[in-house]
């Protein structure tokens, strides 16, 4: 996923590499205060992990083989500002050593795998661990966060990539998912069993001590989610109204589309996304889907604000 | 020790080399943004600037095939994407602009990577008041790294050698365990690193 100089313009550069400055500048920051001395060796060791755990291939169909990104296993291992400034190391090594990922589409990288694939993940892993909270829902909870926060990240590249004008969404959105929802099967299983392989021989790099876990976690998630959802509205609704609802193909298909849309049950305030009186489609789809992700912001902040409440209860 | 792969060339002595660090990377990213920026129709431009790059590759006395055989790893990606961007009007001038502003920049930051040492670009990053944190994790990162490739290659190696016939499951099974074992003994790395550090003062 690591996108090359030339394939994005400058204000898609220029935009991610805002937010994903945010997001390092947030981390370092925690990192700063929270961080004991003792563990500093630590995260350039991590770094170096993530870089060798690279290399290790696994076979996948046809003969091609595949390798671990490593972000959501970092950050559960280490925690999501750790996950964010190691696999931003890794990234930059990479682009000034290998010359592997531009230099200016760096910050696009970061973004995808550091802030959606490691801290992001970090948050899918802390959601499911609310609802499962025995021994294996663990692996369940690292299974769906390597696999989640794997396809976001392709969909964001895809939609950084057509709101460069590089690459039309219609084409860039399926062909990035679909591989990616296989390649995803591959990190979560990887990073599974490798999490159960730590599990095994250490236990106590994985235990959950409540007093372990710093307080400003939820503070730190919400920080994370503003960020990942500014970049999904910049890059990724403005193609929403290109992107059929499933149930609207069907529909269509069907040729019941306008009964069904006779009567609705209960009007949504945002129908389709678009939202009358206003003369730019695209400026309307981008205010929309702003409301939309505030609403859904909400309903996250509510989420961090219990999580954070429950640290501190057990703390 | 040495890894083929890592900055080969980047220890060489030639008048390349000898240039401050940091204005290396300021030419390299000066070239990468207008690259970036500049209308494909500009064709002067690119002529000149791949000219440029030549120029240095022969001046620092990297070799062209090793410069050629890097640059080829790109073309996979730029070809799927070219493919990818034929799907809209003007199409063709999309792919066209693709392969060549990518296989520039990728040039430039070959280039870069092997005429400028890492702790030179380390140093650089320093003076420019990025983070501390950041500045020792990617230093320890490059010290490190080569000693964890050496490791997790040498743990594919003993499993490879004591496994006949792999099934695939298997196989994921073991890569997923190196990668665990080799978090492990990065851990217990760390740790003695600090007690090292930690005994000469370090902070």
């Amino acid at each position: 996923m690591h996108i090359p100089d030339g394939f994005l313009d400058l204000k898609t550069a220029v935009a991610t590499g805002v937010l994903s400055a945010a997001a390092v500048g947030i981390s370092l920051r925690r990192l700063n205060g929270s961080l004991p001395r003792k563990k500093v060796p630590l995260m350039g060791l991590a770094g170096a992990f993530v870089f060798a755990a690279q290399m290790v291939n696994f076979p996948v169909a046809g003969g091609t083989s595949g390798h671990l990104m490593g972000g959501v296993l970092v950050a559960v291992l280490l925690g999501p500002a750790a996950g964010v400034v190691v696999i931003t190391s890794v990234l930059i090594v990479q682009c000034l050593l290998f010359a592997d990922g531009g230099i200016v589409a760096l910050g696009a990288n970061v973004f995808n795998m550091g802030v959606i694939g490691s801290a992001g993940g970090y948050a899918i892993y802390r959601g499911v661990r609310l609802v499962f909270r025995n021994e294996r829902g663990r692996y369940l909870a690292v299974v769906l966060a390597a696999w989640g926060s794997t396809v976001l990240a392709a969909v964001c590249c895809a939609g950084e990539l057509a709101w460069s004008g590089t690459v039309p969404w219609t084409s860039a959105f399926p062909a990035m998912t679909n591989v990616h929802m296989l390649i995803a099967i591959g990190e979560a299983v990887i990073s599974s069993l490798a999490y159960s392989a730590i599990a095994a021989a250490r236990p106590d790099l994985v235990a959950e001590n409540p007093r372990s876990a710093p307080v400003h976690e939820g503070r730190d998630l919400l920080l994370y989610g503003a960020l990942i959802t500014a970049g999904v509205v910049l890059f990724i609704s403005p193609f929403a109204s290109r992107w059929p609802d499933g149930l609207e193909a069907v529909a269509a298909k069907l040729g019941f589309e306008s009964t069904a849309i006779a009567r609705p049950l209960v009007t949504s305030p945002l129908d389709g996304y678009t939202i009358p009186g206003l003369g730019s489609p695209v400026a309307a789809t981008v205010i929309a889907g702003l409301a939309g992700t505030c609403i859904v912001f909400a309903g996250g902040f509510l989420l961090a604000r219990l999580l954070a409440g429950r640290s501190r209860h057990e703390a | 020790m040495r890894h083929e792969y890592i900055d080969r060339y980047a220890r060489l002595d030639s008048p390349v080399h000898r240039l401050p660090p940091g204005l290396k990377l300021a030419i390299a990213l000066a070239l990468v943004i207008s690259t970036v920026m500049v209308p494909i129709s500009a064709i002067p431009y690119f002529a000149a600037c791949a000219l440029l790059l030549l120029i240095v590759i022969f001046l620092a006395h990297l070799p062209f095939r090793f410069v050629a055989l890097r640059l080829l790893t790109l073309e996979p990606l730029a070809g799927g994407v070219g493919i990818l961007a034929l799907m809209q009007h003007d199409g063709l001038l999309m792919l066209i602009r693709i392969l060549v502003k990518s296989n520039l920049c990728l040039l430039t930051m070959i280039v870069l990577s092997n005429t400028t040492p890492f702790d030179g670009i380390l140093g650089v990053l320093r003076s420019l008041r990025v983070p501390q944190l950041l500045v020792t994790v990617l230093a320890l990162m490059y010290r490190y790294v080569f000693l964890l490739i050496d490791q997790s290659e040498r743990m594919t190696r003993a499993r490879k050698s004591r496994t006949f016939a792999p099934r695939r499951g298997g196989r994921w099974k073991t890569a997923a365990g190196i990668v665990g074992q080799l978090f492990i003994r990065s851990t217990e790395r760390a740790e003695r690193i600090y007690a090292a550090m930690s005994a000469r003062g370090w902070r």
